[in-house]
This record gives C-alpha cells, structure tokens and sequence, in this order.
C-alpha cells in the first residue's frame, strides 16, 4: 500500500474495509494488518465513541479471526459498554467476552456497567450483560451481580429469564454461596410451562449433576416427571444424562427410571434421542436384562443403518456395554469385523476395540492372526492401532489370557517384522518380561531372538531397535538353551551392529560377553567331566575332546544328541552333564566337531577381539568401557589357555564371573522402591537444598570438584573451601561406606550391580516369530473369521498346561494409586446440599417459605408438609457427607432418618396421587431411605428440629 | 457444555472461532490449525464426528458438518448428544441461511457480528439454548434494528464506506 493517503488519515475505515483490503492482499497481509493495527491504536484512544467502537470492532475482528492480541484494548472495551448507545455497547460486549479473562486487571471496573445494564429495560441491553456475565464472570463479579441475577431469574421475559438461567450456572461455578439465594428459584423453573425455561434449567442441571450427581438426587422426582411428560428431545436427552449420573448412586432410582426410558426408545424416532436412551442404559442400567435387551437391539438398528454416523454410533455404544454383556458384541460380530474394513477411520477404531474386547483364552490365538495378517495390508497409522491393541490385550493382567507362551513368544517375533510397526518399546518390555516372568518360555524365546538377532536386514529399521535390544538380552541372558551359543556371538558382533544407536550397542556387547563366559564355562566343564569319567582314555586327545558342556544343545545336529535333548531338561545343567557325560562315552567322534573344542574358544575369543578391537576407540563412554572390559578379559583369557591347557587361575575366574552371571534376575515390583524404608539420618531434600552451593564451588577450578558426585553434598561442598586434599577424601570414602551399608542391607532393591549389572543393563527381549506352527493359518478372510473363531469355543484341552507365570505381590498390576473418590466437598455441593437439606440456621425462614410454596402448588401433599420430620427423611437419601463441615447437618439427617423408619408406610400413602407408578416410586424412595440408614447408622446422634425443604414430595 | 465452535474454510482459514472457556490467542490457532488437520484429512462420506481427545483433552468431543467450502464445528464434552448437536448445527445454517438469503462464504465472511449475534442467540456461555430457528430469528432481527436505530443518530457517517454510499 502506498503511504496513507489522505482517505486513510481523515476518514476511518470500517470492519467492511478491513476485510475488503485483507482480501486484496495476497501475500503481504501481514504487513497489512500491522498497519491497520497501528490505525486501530490511534483511533481506539478517540473520545468520540463511535470511532472507538468502530475500532474495538476491527481489533476483535483481527483477534478472532487473525489471531492479534488485543488485551491491551480492555480499558476501551469498557469505555464503549458504557455508551448509551446500543451498538456501541454491543460491540464492547463482545470485545470482552472475547479477550477479557480472570487476570485482567480491569475486570472490576465492569462491575457496576453490568450491574446497569442488568436492570435495564431494554431485554437486548440485558441480555448482552447477562451473556459477558457468563463468559467471564469471576468470583468477585458472580458475588456482587447475584442479587440482579436472581431478580432476573423471575423475569416476565422468556428471552431474558432463560439466559438469566444459563448464567446461573456460571455463578454457581466460581461463587458456590450464590446457590443460597439462588437455587429455590432455579428449582422452581423445573416446574415451569414455558419448553424454552424449562430446556434451559435442565441444561444447568445436567451440567451441574455430571459435576457432583449426589447432590441432586433429592431432585429426582422432579426428573422424573420431566421424563415421563415431556415430549421435547433436547430436554429429554438432558433428563436422560442426569439419570444415567443419579441411577447408579440409587438402585431403586434406577428400577423406577428404566421403564420409562424403554418406553422412549419403543416410542421415539428421533435418532438422537434413541441413542441417549441406549447410551443411558448400557452405561447406567446394565443390570435390567430387558432394557439391555431392547437396547442392543436398537444398537442392531444403527449398526445396519447406512448412516456412518449411525454405524459409529452403534459400535460406540458396542463398545460402552461390552466389558458387561458381551453377548451383544458376539451378536454383531459380522457387522463388527466387516466394519474393520471401514473407510471411516472413527469406525475402524470402534471396531478394532471391540474386536479385541471379544479376544478371550480360548480364541486369542484365531483373532490375533486374523488382525496380525490385517495389519500387513493397512495403512501405518491403523496397523500400529493394531499392533497396539493386541499387545495390551494380552499382556492384561500378567498375560491373563495367553496360555501357549511358546506361541505369543513366536507373534511377538513376528509383529516385529511387520513392516510398518512402531511398536518396538511395547515388544521389547513385554519380551523381557515374559522372560523373566516365564521359565517354561525361554528356549522359545531364545529362539525367537536368535532369528531377529541374525537378520542383518532388520538392523536397518529404527523402530526395531530396541526390539533388538531385548533379543539381545535375552539371548544373554538364557544362552543355555541356546542351541548355538558361537553364532549368537557372531549376530552381535556383525559388522552392521554399527547401525545401532550406543545405548542398544552396548546391550549387545554385554550380551555377547555373557556368552562367551557360558561357552568358556561349557568348555571348562566338559574338560572336568571328561578328566573325571574317562581319564586314561581321554588323555591323550587333550582339549580336543571335549565337547558340549552345559548343553547337549549345542550339538543339537548331531541326531544321537537330538535324543538327548529330549530327555534332559536343559535347565537343569547338572543333569545334563551327566547325560552329556554317557554320551561322551558312546559316541565322541560325533561330537568332536558340534562341541567346544579348543580351537572353536579360540576362534571365538579372536573373533570377540576382532570385533571389539576397533569399539574400544569409540566417542560414546559405555560402549566404550564395555568393549574394553570384554577384551580385557579377552585378553586374559588368551594367556591361560595358549596351550591348550586351561590354568587354575583362569578356570577360577571364569567360574567367578559365570557365577556372577547365572544369578537369576527376577521381576521387580514397581512399588519395590516405596516399600526401602528411609534410614536414619538420611535427608535427602537437605542435601539437595545445598545443591546449588556445590554447583557454585564447581565453577571454581578447584580439584575437588569431582567428587560431586557424592550423594553428600554439604559435606563436600564444605571440603570445598578447604583446600586440603585430606578433608575432601574423608566425605566421599564415608559416603561410599555408607552407601555400600545400605546395599548391603537392602540389596533386594537395588538393581543389580556388578555382576548382575550386565543382566540389568540389557533391555528386553526381542521375539521372532516364525514359528512352523503359525503358517498354516495364513490368510483367513476377515469374515470367515467372525464364523470360525469368535465363537466362544469351550476350550479344547490344552496340548500344554499353561506354564507358571511369576507374579509379585501386590503391585505386579499396575500400581493403581486409587483415586480417593473424594467426595469432592466442593463448596458448590455443599451449598446445594445445605439448600435441598435445609440448613437450619440459616433457612429457618426460608424454610416455611419453601415448605408453603411446595404445599400450595402441590396440592393434596399438604399433609407431608405437616408432618416435617418424615419429609426430612428423604433428605437422607443425601450423599453420606463425608468431610461435611457442617455435622449439625448430619445430625438431621440422621435423626430424619430415624422418624422416617417409623412411618414410611403411612407416608407413601399420603404422598401417592394415584397410579401404579407413583405407588412405585414411593416404594422404591422408601426403600432407598432404608439403604441410607443402614449406611449411616453410626452417625445417629441426638437430634434438633431440622427444617427441611422437601422438594421429592 | 459447548466448548468452542469454529467455521473453518477448506483452505484452513477461520471463519468464525468462538471458545467458551478462555484461550490465548496463540493456543486458538493452535487449536484450529489441529482440528482443520485431521478435518482435512478425512474422506467424505464418512462420519461426522472426529476424535478430539488428543486436541481438546479427554471427552471432548467433536462434531462437523460440511457445507460447499465451509467446515461448521462444535467441540463438547459429555453433557451433550452427538447426534443432537449434529442437530444444532443444522439449525445454525438454516438460521444463517435465513438470514442471508443463501448463505454462502461471503456473507460469513463479512458479517462477522452478526454472525456472532445469530450463534450467542443459540449457544450462552457454552449452553444451548435455542434450538429453533425461527425464535433465533426474531431474536437476530429485533437485535439488527436496535443497532440500526441506534446508529442512525449519527447524522454524519464519519466512515469511508458511508460517506462514499452516499
């Protein structure tokens, strides 16, 4: 744009003319509204209002659509709703309910506009106040604006009194003492004619009941009565939320409401309102086998319909009822499964849930192959959903539902080398967890890792990273079932491991380090079992003829030996030698070549030292030190047995560090940590609070700053500025002392160090999954599926028992802090609960008034408002209050409650106009009066009079 | 409660964005700019509702509606039915459609309060209130002339627009 022209200065464009040059500009718009900002700023400070508001309504403009600040305008938004003139106003209105929020600083000054314009007599000026009311009132505006509010809550006006309603709910939010005053009025308007009052006042309701259902439930009559008369969807659809809230805190309730509901499912056809009543049912009222009934058939409708909406709907509702009755999922199976195939991904979601929510011990293995095969042709984002969803399902409650480990082992390994999975850190945690869970699994999963470790093609693929890591863990860990402990070797120690970011680099090396200690171990073993069992014969081949140690596995080609293997549980490495020890005997030739002879630990340690060699230069600082340690040890070992003999002294440390490394390592419960209880004198916070005294000490080029590492910190931090070297060795050595008590002392919780340490570095276990058994089922149609294997089989006998699952005590599942449901006494429920209990000091008055009007509009009642102690009793169906301050109260009640066992007969009779149904109600609220005594027997204390409104009657 | 509505074009650009309980203006955009990415992203023909979870925090829920070059949305949590408010949204196009003869992109675009005017009629402080259009209607209308007569009492259209309609 060219400079301003004269136009520009002397005329004021408006809203039209801003968004007329913002559609000119095609790239410089920025540039534009920067420059009509600059306008804005100058015209907005005009004492003539017009020309302010016409700026105040370009900023909101700009702020709404274009995204600028315009808080720095608040003050002129007020200058403008104080203008008399209506447009003017309506535009600052909107400014405020726009920008203004609880730390503006000026939000007071409105106080007393508002309160103007909320007694004004033009509806629209009241409405725009009303409306800024409930987008930004503050506690300090809801308090000071709630006379006017409830003045207006009465108002001749409809269109005034329905947002004075609206706007309630915002001042009961932020100033909860407004319910005093206030909610008599609001509770009255249920009462109302008017379908408009009345949706609105429902609305509060609902929005204030899903907040603190309990408070509310002294109301439910008068719920009730809206759901059985009215004939308004919106307002039913509200009613039905507010019951679908109430039901499950009042069984009676429930079997009071659920008839009527069914009957606006028969009745109505408005989708919406059907899917709220089935919503409402298969939330709150799934113990009512009718209704759930109708309901799923109703669901059925919308699972047919062409509507996608409708479809999703169903499935939603599916989803909502089936960990109940999941019958209605298997009913709709077909439609269910069809629905994976969905294009809308909201119902290939849905689906997918309910599909594995059907997923059970005896069909897991069917639908997991169904959905592993499904996975390979969808899109990435679903194929992870996928993936995803059959890793939770199964690993539910410590593998619930798996009972051939061997199998899910083999699906973890193949999930891995689906293309687009995603889903490595699931896999690897769940990998070393049923290793360490589960013993009977781990020659399989040893397996599985060996065929992922030896892909060199998967090394490529960063997802599976740390999928790797866990075979590599695995195999470390279990190598004796493996069959061939040298190739493990050689796969971690491939040249394309390089690929593999350090942290994972480093499982690897330990792992190949494990390995080798085991062959080293084997080997020794073999030599002893030989010297022992054949020495004149042996003799004379030396190392030559020993062979396979530890495992009859290793020799696992030789078809002698497969026999062996049978027969021998390999965990068992004692029983193995022996048999080993008789085969040696029958049969050495055939082993000469499977077993470790002298030259193949040779080989394996100068493959190990090859590998190694050129890590030990490597910038990361782990990979580097282990690398180091493994060809220290390497190196060692090389000297002892040069000659083929095997020295004491190597034999002794390789026995030591076997030992270190068969230890085994076990599942830890994740509340391990809370259950080490705090030494004396350890003060942890105190230490750390002299943090940044040390931190400032280490800037200094002093030569103690290393020891910072001392969990010591004061101490350290004082040997600081003493510059002897005497003072700063003494902390840290009574440090490590220390700490080497506690280790001593508590050691289960520490993890394993040093020796285990190799154990704890190394992550989880990868799987691999190509077991023969899977392939016969290839791809299965999705819909045959739903035939075959969604049937709930009764279980064929297991070819196997299910294997021992290793659980911890109590925190194995999910350490549930359980969320004190705490009976949020928030000051808005106790308000409402001191209106509908009637506080007694304070409604004294108000009482009778309450009492009078509900007896004059009710007529034929009268006689509950006489009797005042039975109508207090069904106050007493109110929340058990728990942390009520106010225990005046709960005496009341419970001295109501205690009345209202007396007479409760003679009180439904009274309370009954006619009608089955009313007779119902009143049985069922009696009844729940009943509950509620039993609950709160306890609190019985001597009672006052209470005065108590009764607004169930 | 209604958390937000948004008219979103198909090129990403907002129309109308209306957050009932307060946003920053860059968590606003921010917030658009999510929405009007999955929006864009789903077929046609397919539901109208998107998982909002993610973008608007847990039950929240998010129901659109398509019309020519406009995405009409609403974000609600668990206090309202999805299919009603899919209901509503209908109500507000036929209102606006009412007002504006044929309401198309345009009109959005530049009646920007009275489109504010028409949506407060239905939805206060994240309450429906209306559902009918002929009530919002009379509400809009009897609204539109109090703003005329009272800015007829300018005698001298001080804007650049007025003056040259003269």
């Amino acid at each position: 744009m060219a400079s301003p022209s004269l136009m520009d200065t002397l005329f004021q464009r408006t809203l039209d003319d801003i968004i007329k040059g913002l559609r000119h500009q095609q790239a410089g718009e920025s540039a534009f509204i920067s420059k009509v900002v600059e306008e804005i700023r100058r015209e907005i400070k005009s004492t003539d209002l017009h020309t302010k508001s016409i700026a105040l309504q370009k900023l909101t403009y700009l702020n709404s659509i274009y995204f600028i600040d315009m808080s720095w305008a608040a003050f002129h938004a007020i200058e403008c709703i104080s203008s008399p003139n209506f447009s003017h106003k309506k535009v600052g209105y909107l400014a405020i309910s726009m920008s203004f929020n609880e730390s503006t600083s000026v939000i007071l000054l409105i106080t007393n506009q508002l309160r103007k314009d909320l007694k004004s007599n033009n509806e629209f000026e009241v409405s725009l106040a009303l409306d800024c009311l409930s987008r930004i009132g503050t506690a300090d505006l809801c308090r000071d604006l709630t006379p006017e509010v409830f003045t207006l809550l009465s108002s001749s006006k409809v269109f005034v009194r329905k947002k004075a309603i609206g706007v309630v709910l915002r001042v009961f939010g932020k100033y909860p003492d407004a319910v005093r005053v206030c909610f008599k009025r609001l509770v009255e308007c249920l009462d109302g004619t008017d379908p408009q009052i009345v949706s609105a006042v429902v609305g509060v309701f609902c929005e204030l009941a899903s907040k603190d259902p309990r408070s509310y439930l002294p109301l439910a009559p008068e719920f009730y009565r809206i759901l059985v008369d009215s004939r308004n969807n919106w307002v039913l659809i509200k009613v039905l939320k507010i019951f679908a809230k109430l039901a499950p805190l009042e069984p009676r309730l429930a079997k009071r409401v659920v008839e009527p509901i069914c009957e606006h499912m028969r009745r109505t056809g408005a989708k919406s309102l059907m899917f709220e009543c089935i919503r409402t049912v298969v939330t709150s009222f799934t113990d009512y086998e009718s209704a759930v009934k109708l309901s799923v058939a109703k669901i059925r409708d919308f699972l047919v319909d062409d509507d996608p909406n409708l479809k999703y709907l169903g499935l939603h509702a599916l989803s909502i009822i089936a960990p109940n009755h999941l019958w209605a999922v298997l009913e709709n199976k077909e439609v269910v499964i069809k629905s994976l195939s969905d294009d809308d991904p909201n119902v290939k979601l849905e689906s997918l849930r309910l599909v594995v929510a059907m997923v059970s011990e005896s069909n897991v293995v069917e639908i997991c192959r169904v959905l592993v095969n499904y996975s390979l042709k969808s899109d990435p984002e679903f194929c992870n959903e996928i993936l995803g969803s059959i890793l939770s399902k199964c690993c539910q409650n410590v593998y619930e539902i798996i009972v051939d480990f061997d199998w899910y082992v083999s699906l973890l390994g193949e999930m891995s080398r689906i293309p687009h999975c995603q889903k490595g850190e699931e896999i690897e945690n769940q990998l070393i967890d049923i290793g360490m869970r589960v013993k009977d699994v781990r020659p399989e999963l040893v397996r599985v890792g060996r065929d992922l470790l030896i892909d060199p093609a998967l090394l490529g693929n960063s997802f599976l990273h740390r999928i790797l890591s866990a075979a590599a863990w695995v195999c470390g860990e279990y190598v004796e079932f493996s069959r061939k402990p040298v190739e493990l070797v050689e796969a971690l120690l491939q040249p394309r491991t390089s690929l593999l970011p350090p942290s994972i680099r480093t499982v690897y090396i330990q792992s190949a380090f494990k390995i080798l200690i085991f062959c080293l171990h084997s080997y020794l073993l073999q030599r002893e079992n030989i010297a022992d069992d054949m020495a004149s014969e042996m003799l004379g081949l030396k190392s030559q003829g020993e062979c396979s140690g530890s495992s009859a596995l290793v020799a696992g080609k030789a078809p002698a030996r497969q026999e062996q293997d049978e027969g021998f549980n390999p965990r068992d490495s004692n029983k193995s030698y022996e048999d080993l020890s008789i085969i040696n005997e029958g049969d050495v030739s055939a082993l000469l070549e499977k077993g470790f002879t002298h030259e193949s630990i040779v080989n394996l340690l100068n493959l190990i030292e090859l590998a190694l060699g050129p890590l030990s230069g490597s910038p990361d600082v782990e990979v580097q030190e282990r690398s180091k340690n493994v060809l220290g040890f390497v190196d060692l070992i090389k000297q002892e047995i040069s000659n083929g003999f095997v020295s004491e002294r190597a034999s002794k440390i390789i026995d030591m560090v076997h030992d270190a490394f068969t230890e085994e390592l076990g599942p830890v419960s994740v509340n391990a940590q809370e259950k080490v209880p705090i030494p004396d004198g350890l003060m942890l916070k105190e230490s750390l609070a002299d943090l940044d005294a040390i931190c400032g000490n280490v800037q200094l080029p002093s030569s103690i700053s290393f020891s910072m590492g001392s969990p010591f910190g004061e101490s350290v931090g004082a040997s600081v500025s003493i510059p002897q070297s005497k003072e700063e060795s003494e902390p840290s050595s009574e440090s490590t002392s220390l700490l080497a008590e506690h280790r001593k002392r508590h050691g289960l919780y520490y993890l394993p160090s040093e020796k285990n340490e190799t154990l704890a570095n190394d992550y989880p276990p990868a799987n691999d999954p190509k077991s023969s058994d899977n392939t016969n089922d290839d791809a299965q149609d999705l819909v045959k599926l739903a035939d075959k294997s969604l049937l709930p089989k009764r279980r064929s006998n297991h070819a196997k028992p299910r294997p021992v699952v290793v659980k911890l005590d109590e925190g194995d599942v999910v350490p549930f802090i359980a969320k004190k449901s705490d009976t949020r006494d928030d000051l808005l429920s106790d308000a409402v609960r001191d209106i509908l209990l009637g506080n007694v000091a304070k409604t004294a008055s108000s009482q009778s008034i309450i009492s009078d009007k509900s007896s004059s509009k009710r007529k034929g009642k009268e006689k509950l408002n006489v009797d005042l102690p039975e109508s207090r009793e069904i106050l007493g169906v109110e929340k058990p209050d728990l942390g009520n301050p106010s225990s005046r109260r709960s005496k009341h009640r419970s001295h109501g409650k205690e009345k209202s066992r007396k007479s409760p007969e003679k009180k439904n009779s009274d309370e009954i106009g006619d009608g089955e149904k009313e007779k119902q109600k009143s049985r069922h609220r009696h009844g729940r009066h009943k509950t509620k005594q039993r609950a709160e027997g306890p609190l019985n204390v001597a009672a006052q009079t209470p005065v108590i409104p009764d607004f169930l009657l | 409660m209604i958390k937000a509505v948004m008219v979103i074009n198909t090129q990403g650009k907002p129309r109308l964005a209306k957050f009932y309980d307060f946003l920053t203006v860059d968590k606003q955009q921010e917030l658009i700019r999510s929405v009007f990415g999955v929006l864009c992203s789903r077929a046609e023909n397919v539901s109208n509702f998107m998982e909002a979870d993610s973008i608007f925090g847990p039950d929240s829920r998010l129901v659109y509606k398509h019309y020519a070059t406009l995405y009409f949305v609403f974000v609600f949590d668990t206090c309202e039915n999805e299919l009603a408010v899919l209901d509503l949204i209908q109500v507000f196009v036929e209102t606006l459609d009412k007002c504006f003869r044929n309401v198309c992109e345009l009109d959005i675009v530049f009646n920007y309060s009275k489109l504010h005017t028409i949506l407060d009629e239905i939805v206060f402080g994240g309450q429906v209130l209306e559902t009918s259009s002929a009530e919002i209607m009379k509400a809009v209308e009897e609204i539109s002339k109090l703003e005329a007569s009272s800015n007829s009492i300018t005698l001298v259209p001080k804007t650049v627009s007025g003056w040259r309609n003269r």
